[in-house]
């Protein structure tokens, strides 16, 4: 149980973090979200013991960690870059914390095969750093701290320097290795995606804020304001009237303002909202539309493959009231 | 945050207090000794040595002469550090090591070179350059342009070879490309170098008493002869700020060029081709500097083996022979050693610390200026005469509570302050190149502190640890500057030991000081090949 009691960070006396609390529950993941420049990566590195706390306390199972140094917390940071030691073999690398805690050799051996398995680098013991690819490091660095059995996983961007394919695959592959270890983690990244594909709980931040915190998909389906819902990949937040006509057109109440995503709005013989395209685009999955709709204005649509939806068409649209978040106000 | 504060304090205690002590007091002490009499500073007495003609003279010399032996050092340097550095072709490696030796002789043994060279009798006699501005001007050329190829070299090997490439597609000449790309791209190793040439030269000791004689004196040999031969402390003390003043100036600005490196250049070590039908004309260049820092060396080498009109090993044999003194020049070279050695882990100790601590990751702006301000300070010595400093060792060490004149540590905490610049720019560079995030990750895993160290730090830095320690011994075992001063007349140096050899007459003693000058550089020139095989480039890149 990992516990930020109004933890507050600041550099030089500009505040970086202010008042975060959170609570995260053994074995879950919590992905803090936020844009660049948040503090998410500073309220890690706070948990990890790298920055003084300017106010507030970090507790891990109800012990409070203030004055305890970075190496005696028993939380393993895993960077975005790995962080590799380079002179270590990938073996040496991973089996780094084990030899610290002077763990019998054979033992040490045994834990580093059983680690390169759940990363899936069986065979890369006697490989250097400098030989694997960015996917190939970022797997070991994930094996090197999951192999003390870490109290919390600090996890900063893992997989943001990793091309597109290779994100997606590997966000896979860290929600089964955490999972299956029993982790309890903190991730934290500027993609919603890849927060979904991992965590369990999901806290947003904003300009050193929390401000909105829970499980993930409580968080995804009632975002707390219109500039969360829009971080977190709905595509437009409707207001006023507009809100109103597609909250309706859903069978929901009114509501000051609507969180809209691109999915919601679908065309359909039997839709009940009439619009013109003003643009289409065809994807793999379906055709994204841009279309016009009486009272509301411009809004994001998809048609499925192979529909004729050319712009200046006249189309109608159904909304799924799952993919749409009614927000408190405007 | 002051608990940080205060852990930085007193770790940086230690070198400072060392500073203080060995480097602060003295200079000051020395400075005293003329600014200060009857209990109030003597403000006519400093206008009236500014004004007196031979210092005026000196000063004028000592300026044009360094910027003489810079400009020389360059032009010789640039098409060597191309060849050198760019070329590939076999034996490259050997000859950038051999292009290091002549910086790292000692200064006493490039003016022996030098006379055997240019002297009555020597292979260039007959130019009657012996005793001219030219020789000095020579010398000073020839011990720097180890720097220039050395910082220009390294320069050029890591720069981007795509912009020539990008010109030359737009039509540009090999000459145009060179002009108009590749030299303003390496303009600020081209000042940096500059720079750090024209204060070597202006500072140059043993190579202008050697050949300038009392005629041509520098600020640095003036200074000498003011304070041993005139006991003029006044004019001695007035001379040495002027030359601090003009030497931090210098270290500024050479800060200031390095400080702002381009942020869109990328250091790419380009693959060293072949030689072509247009690098012709820089590989004439490097061979004639070849011959020109050959000569003197080879000169130096056949003198010693010519004794009393035969070849033989006569000089060599000796060296071993006690002089009036009773000291013998073997003798001078183990007390040498053992001074060198006891310098070296002093350096080494108060250099690693004023590393450490400049380096290491700020929490604060205050921590940062504090730390920038640390690492400058260290620099300090190299910018004070090394005659002042020991001269200030003289007169303020020698009463209680620091009664060092009897003390076997003074000579080697002397030589340690003039190695400790060149410690502290080899080692922080490297601690400073250490991602912190390294050290995050190791302790986040467990490791502690000492542990973190031992992980990340150790096998980034035990290479460059070594390759200054041999610096620090090859500095050491050729200084001359403040060692004449401190040393005790039973227990020379060799360097001391050479000196006194030229000082006394005879066609014997000249070509034992030979055979001395060839042993001594022939250690240190063993050392530094040494240093040289481990590779670490920030060694000597000032």
């Amino acid at each position: 149980m990992l516990e930020l009691d109004r933890v507050s960070v600041s550099y030089d006396g500009v505040p970086a973090v202010t008042a975060a609390s959170l609570r995260l529950p053994e074995a879950q993941v919590l992905a803090v979200l936020g844009p660049s420049g948040c503090g998410k990566s500073t309220l890690l590195r706070a948990v990890a013991g790298l920055e003084p706390l300017a106010g507030g306390r970090v507790l891990v199972d109800g012990a409070d960690l203030a004055g305890v140094p970075t190496h005696r917390r028993g939380c393993a940071l895993m960077f975005q870059d790995g962080q590799l030691f380079g002179h270590l073999t990938v073996a040496g690398n991973v089996g780094y914390a084990l030899r610290l805690r002077r763990t019998p050799a054979r033992d040490v051996a045994r834990r580093v095969d059983e680690l390169l398995a759940l990363v899936d680098l069986a065979g890369y013991a006697e490989r250097l750093p400098g030989t694997l690819s960015g996917g190939e490091r970022q797997r070991v660095a994930l094996a090197r701290a999951l192999a003390v059995d870490p109290r919390v996983l600090l996890l900063d961007e893992p997989l943001s320097a990793l091309d597109a394919t290779l994100r997606e695959h590997l966000a896979g592959e860290l929600r089964r290795i955490l999972r299956r270890a029993g982790t309890t983690a903190v991730l934290v990244t500027h993609d919603h995606e890849e927060a979904f594909a991992v965590a369990d709980r999901m806290a947003v931040m904003r300009s050193g804020r929390v401000v909105q915190e829970g499980p993930i998909g409580e968080v995804w389906q009632h975002p707390a304001d219109a500039e969360t819902a829009l971080f977190l990949g709905y595509a437009r937040v409707l207001r006023g009237p507009a809100a109103a006509v597609v909250a309706r057109a859903a069978g929901l109440a009114a509501t000051p303002a609507l969180a809209v995503r691109r999915s919601s709005l679908v065309v359909s013989p039997v839709g009940r909202l009439p619009g013109v395209v003003e643009s289409a685009r065809a994807t793999p999955e379906q055709v994204r539309l841009v279309v016009r709709l009486e009272e509301v204005g411009e809004v994001d649509a998809v048609a499925p493959t192979g529909a004729h939806a050319a712009p200046g068409d006249v189309v109608h649209l159904t909304v799924d009231p799952h993919r749409l978040a009614a927000l408190p106000e405007s | 945050m002051t608990r940080r504060l205060a852990a930085l304090a007193l770790l940086a205690a230690v070198p400072l207090a060392v500073l203080g002590v060995f480097f602060v007091l003295p200079v000051s002490g020395m400075l005293a000794q003329g600014l200060w009499v009857d209990g109030h500073v003597d403000l006519r007495g400093v206008l009236e040595v500014l004004a007196r003609p031979r210092v005026h003279r000196v000063v004028w010399f000592t300026v044009w002469s360094a910027a003489a032996g810079t400009l020389c050092a360059l032009l010789l340097g640039l098409p060597a550090a191309y060849t050198l550095y760019r070329l590939s072709f076999p034996g490259a490696r050997l000859l950038r090591a051999a292009m290091l030796v002549p910086f790292v002789l000692p200064t006493v043994v490039v003016g022996v070179a030098f006379r055997q060279l240019l002297g009555r009798g020597g292979p260039l006699g007959p130019l009657g350059l012996d005793g001219t501005p030219v020789a000095i001007i020579a010398a000073l050329a020839f011990f720097n342009v180890a720097v220039v190829v050395r910082a220009v070299g390294t320069a050029w090997e890591s720069l981007d070879p795509r912009p020539a490439e990008a010109a030359a597609a737009l039509g540009a000449t090999p000459a145009q490309v060179l002009w108009t790309v590749t030299l303003p791209a390496l303009r600020p190793a081209l000042v940096a170098a500059a720079s750090v040439v024209f204060l070597f030269c202006a500072t140059a000791f043993g190579v202008v008493l050697t050949l300038g004689g009392l005629r041509y004196a520098t600020v640095e040999t003036e200074i000498y002869l003011l304070t041993t031969n005139l006991l003029d402390l006044q004019a001695a003390a007035v001379l040495s700020l002027v030359q601090l003043g003009v030497v931090v100036g210098l270290l500024l600005v050479g800060q200031r060029l390095r400080s702002v490196p381009d942020p869109t250049q990328h250091r790419v070590v380009a693959r060293p081709r072949r030689p072509r039908r247009g690098d012709v004309p820089a590989l004439v260049a490097t061979g004639l500097l070849l011959v020109l820092v050959g000569a003197p060396l080879l000169t130096l080498v056949t003198g010693s083996l010519h004794r009393e009109g035969a070849w033989g090993l006569g000089n060599y044999t000796a060296l071993g022979r006690p002089d009036a003194a009773g000291t013998t020049a073997t003798g001078a070279l183990v007390t040498s050693l053992r001074t060198a050695v006891d310098a070296t882990w002093m350096a080494l100790a108060c250099g690693l610390l004023v590393a450490a601590v400049a380096t290491r990751r700020s929490r604060s702006r205050t921590e940062r200026r504090v730390r920038s301000t640390l690492d400058g300070l260290f620099m300090l010595p190299l910018g004070v005469s090394a005659v002042t400093l020991g001269f200030g060792f003289l007169i303020t060490l020698d009463h209680p509570p620091l009664d060092l004149r009897e003390s076997p540590l003074l000579v080697p905490v002397a030589q340690a302050l003039v190695a400790l610049p060149l410690v502290v720019r080899t080692l922080t560079p490297v601690l400073g190149g250490i991602d912190d995030r390294q050290r995050q990750a190791a302790a986040s895993l467990g490791a502690s502190p000492w542990r973190v160290l031992v992980t990340v730090d150790l096998p980034v830095l035990w290479k460059p640890l070594l390759a200054a320690a041999g610096f620090a011994l090859a500095v050491s075992l050729g200084e001359f500057g403040a060692t004449s001063f401190l040393v005790r007349e039973d227990r020379p140096t060799l360097p001391v030991a050479i000196y006194r050899l030229l000082g006394h007459p005879g066609t014997t003693n000249y070509g034992t000081a030979l055979a001395a000058s060839v042993l001594l550089a022939g250690t240190t020139v063993v050392v530094m090949l040494a240093v040289e095989r481990l590779r670490v480039p920030s060694v000597g890149a000032m």
